[in-house]
């Protein structure tokens, strides 16, 4: 007893344990998930890929509809620093065009004569910028009329590869974000009022999430996804087939809110706010969603890469989005056959963005599930 | 237990009524019907037909009549006879296009879902006891790219690899020299050549997520003090891990087999279409392109069937394995 009264508090040696148990919630969250290597290099590549996404008028050397009829499937273009044993910086070589005498099949062989140095801020083809102003400022290029510069080669169509890509980042990342918003706002809603009123009211609520996940989900958006014509807006099919990725998806979330309502529907904090005479929508929102906000913002994490991966199976199958929107289901849809991979492996590389960027949604959930452990280390 | 059982089955035929409805009306949502879908279909082909031909098409379908009524024609044969009606771009009975090509279906679905079990319960169960060691981190980063994979993409890449450098025909399930020949063990081992790549596919994607799972649900048991219990009273660590905790973890098992019967119905629609599988899947993605309803909504409807009565399989399979586990 004596022991605890003569201790005083010494500022200097204790200034760390101090600093911990003032800090706020989010520093301790953002602390612990620092700890979290590859979270935090997942979440650095996916701002690097949302930023990509955003810019990509600027960071796509071309037009993800520029056709050029004389580099179909041209191969990949190597960046080269040395010519000839000399350092000149960054350059690529040209691509010459020829005929396999025997078979006639057109192949590309590298032009070591050509030496075209790598530009940074070029301008090149028009368009505009956000929806705000025209302009043709590239980010990368090469400066010549005939050549082009085609990091992840060309599609059948002579499209480079790259820029289709770096369009595509735009609509999947969004469709994937806009349906996980959809969802949110379904679960958050029915899931709340759900786990806050109980009763009859959580029951039907709970009967329809069984209906709903009770319907094998592949067919359901099969089915749903053929009842979207083929000649509708691009535009308006996209914005349905987040919805129908959002409906099979806020079950899983409405759960999870559910079960935290339920855990603290009784805490004397919901009481006091009762008695105070709060209005019910006042408690939910006010004070008891911003208590779960970590576990919702992790669920949403791990709910993106699903909706990624639902949108490219369907696109891929044909029942997604469709040319001319540039998705990188759409882009699969190129390399669907044997053939088309084994003359142009190339096409592939949509499908290794969709693995990266479903990986890193994953790793930066699990980081933020962590951190938002209240129990954890 | 068996009263459990009643209201379970009782309360599931609301609910299969409700989903056949359902689905009967998501497969007549887009605009237009079969005629026009085969409408379409012969225009593509340079041929075509008058308006008047596809009204009496339509009238002889009895496509015109009100959805209800359709329903209704539909529903009642099921019920009444057994019967799941026309396909109509097949031209043949509904049962037995899904029953010619139910026994591979099965077979490839059940084999990768033995694989699955196979690979992740030695898998989970050594990751969660060797914590942290090499082989550990190993299987969670084949765990996070099982995840991350889209089947398809695997099945894609798969077939590549057999093709460019294996020099192996994989597509499809046999070679063309072997479609009509008799069963000998060429034929086998042919099957057998082009069967491993589904296989592989479909077990990677499932055993990926198990895997996790089971090295979770080990890890939280493994502290527990019963299994100290057990070691203390001088059991082999074989003896501890294989007859208490694995038990126990085995619940989301045995809490999602049930699940898995649909799946062993349809079998993985996008692995078949990449593929070139005569499975029941790319079946029922033909049907949903052409709208060819009573193919699709049978389908939709068999599958609900199958996901209602294993979900019922699996809260009977956990009450029956865990004596915790009340019949509330």
């Amino acid at each position: 007893m004596t022991d605890q009264a003569i201790e005083t508090p010494q500022p200097v040696s204790s200034s760390a344990k101090e600093d911990l148990y003032t800090a706020k919630p989010w520093t301790l969250i953002w602390r612990r998930f620092k700890k979290h290597v590859l979270a935090v290099i997942s979440m650095w590549f996916l701002i690097l890929l949302a930023l990509t996404g955003l810019f990509a008028d600027m960071v796509a050397p071309y037009g993800p509809f520029e056709i050029e009829r004389l580099r179909t499937l041209a191969p990949p273009t190597s960046v080269h620093l040395f010519h000839e044993g000399e350092f000149v910086g960054p350059f690529v070589y040209g691509l010459a065009r020829e005929r396999d005498p025997d078979t006639a099949r057109v192949i590309y062989e590298t032009d070591k004569e050509t030496v075209l140095p790598l530009q940074f801020f070029v301008s090149g083809d028009e368009y505009t910028f956000l929806g705000l102003f025209r302009t043709d400022f590239h980010l990368f290029g090469v400066d010549d009329r005939r050549e082009q510069i085609n990091l992840l080669g060309t599609d059948d169509l002579g499209r480079d590869v790259f820029s289709r890509l770096v369009h595509g980042a735009r609509v999947t990342l969004s469709a994937g974000l806009v349906g996980v918003i959809f969802a949110f706002v379904l679960g958050l809603a029915l899931g709340s009022i759900s786990g806050y009123f109980g009763g009859w009211i959580d029951s039907s609520i709970q009967r329809l999430m069984e209906f709903i996940r009770s319907i094998p989900t592949i067919p359901l958006w099969m089915g749903l996804a053929a009842a979207l014509p083929i000649a509708w807006d691009p535009i308006l099919v996209y914005v349905l087939i987040t919805i129908i990725l959002a409906l099979i998806g806020w079950t899983h979330l409405a759960r999870v809110v559910r079960g935290q309502f339920f855990a603290i529907r009784h805490e004397d904090y919901v009481m006091a706010g009762k008695l105070a005479g709060a209005s019910e929508f006042r408690i939910i929102t006010k004070h008891m969603l911003p208590s779960m906000t970590s576990y919702i913002i992790a669920a949403l994490t791990l709910a993106v890469p699903e909706m990624i991966l639902g949108e490219t199976a369907l696109s891929f199958l044909g029942l997604g989005l469709r040319p001319p929107v540039v998705s990188w289901g759409v882009l699969l849809q190129d390399a669907q056959n044997l053939r088309s991979i084994s003359l142009a492996p190339w096409l592939l590389t949509p499908g290794l963005a969709v693995i990266m960027t479903v990986l890193a949604f994953n790793f930066l959930g699990d980081g933020l599930r962590d951190a938002a452990d209240p129990y954890g280390q | 237990m068996v009263s459990f059982i009643v209201r379970r089955m009782l309360l599931a035929i609301p609910t299969l009524i409700f989903i056949s409805f359902i689905s009967f009306v998501i497969i007549q949502l887009p605009p237009g019907d079969y005629v026009t879908a085969y409408a379409a279909q012969l225009r593509n082909a340079g041929d075509y037909i008058t308006k008047a031909q596809e009204e009496m098409m339509r009238q002889q379908l009895g496509l015109n009549d009100p959805m209800l009524v359709q329903y209704w024609r539909w529903i009642s044969n099921i019920v009444f006879r057994g019967d799941f009606g026309f396909s109509l771009e097949w031209n043949k009975p509904v049962g037995e296009l899904i029953w010619n090509r139910l026994g591979l279906t099965l077979a490839i679905s059940s084999l990768s879902l033995v694989f699955t079990w196979i690979i992740a319960i030695p898998v989970g169960v050594y990751s969660a006891t060797r914590q942290y060691s090499v082989f550990d981190y190993v299987f969670t980063i084949f765990g996070f790219l099982g995840k991350g994979i889209p089947d398809f993409l695997l099945a894609l890449v798969l077939m590549w690899i057999g093709f460019a450098y294996l020099q192996m025909d994989v597509g499809g399930l046999i070679s063309p020299q072997y479609e009509n020949a008799p069963w000998t063990i060429d034929k086998v081992l042919n099957i057998l050549s082009h069967l491993w790549v589904p296989v592989v596919v479909l077990a990677t994607g499932g055993a990926a997520g198990l895997i996790r799972v089971m090295r979770a649900n080990m890890l939280d048991e493994l502290g527990k003090p019963y299994v100290e219990t057990a070691y203390a009273q001088g059991l082999s660590e074989r003896q501890v891990v294989w007859n208490y905790p694995v038990r126990v973890a085995l619940n989301p098992f045995i809490s999602t087999v049930g699940w898995s019967l649909p799946a062993l119905f349809s079998g993985d629609v996008i692995t078949a279409v990449v593929l070139n599988l005569p499975t029941t899947g790319p079946l029922l993605l033909q049907a949903l392109k052409m709208q060819d309803m009573y193919l699709a909504g049978s389908f939709i409807l068999i599958l609900s069937v199958f996901t209602v009565i294993g979900t019922l399989i699996s809260d009977i399979l956990l009450a029956w394995f865990d004596p915790r586990i009340r019949f509330a």
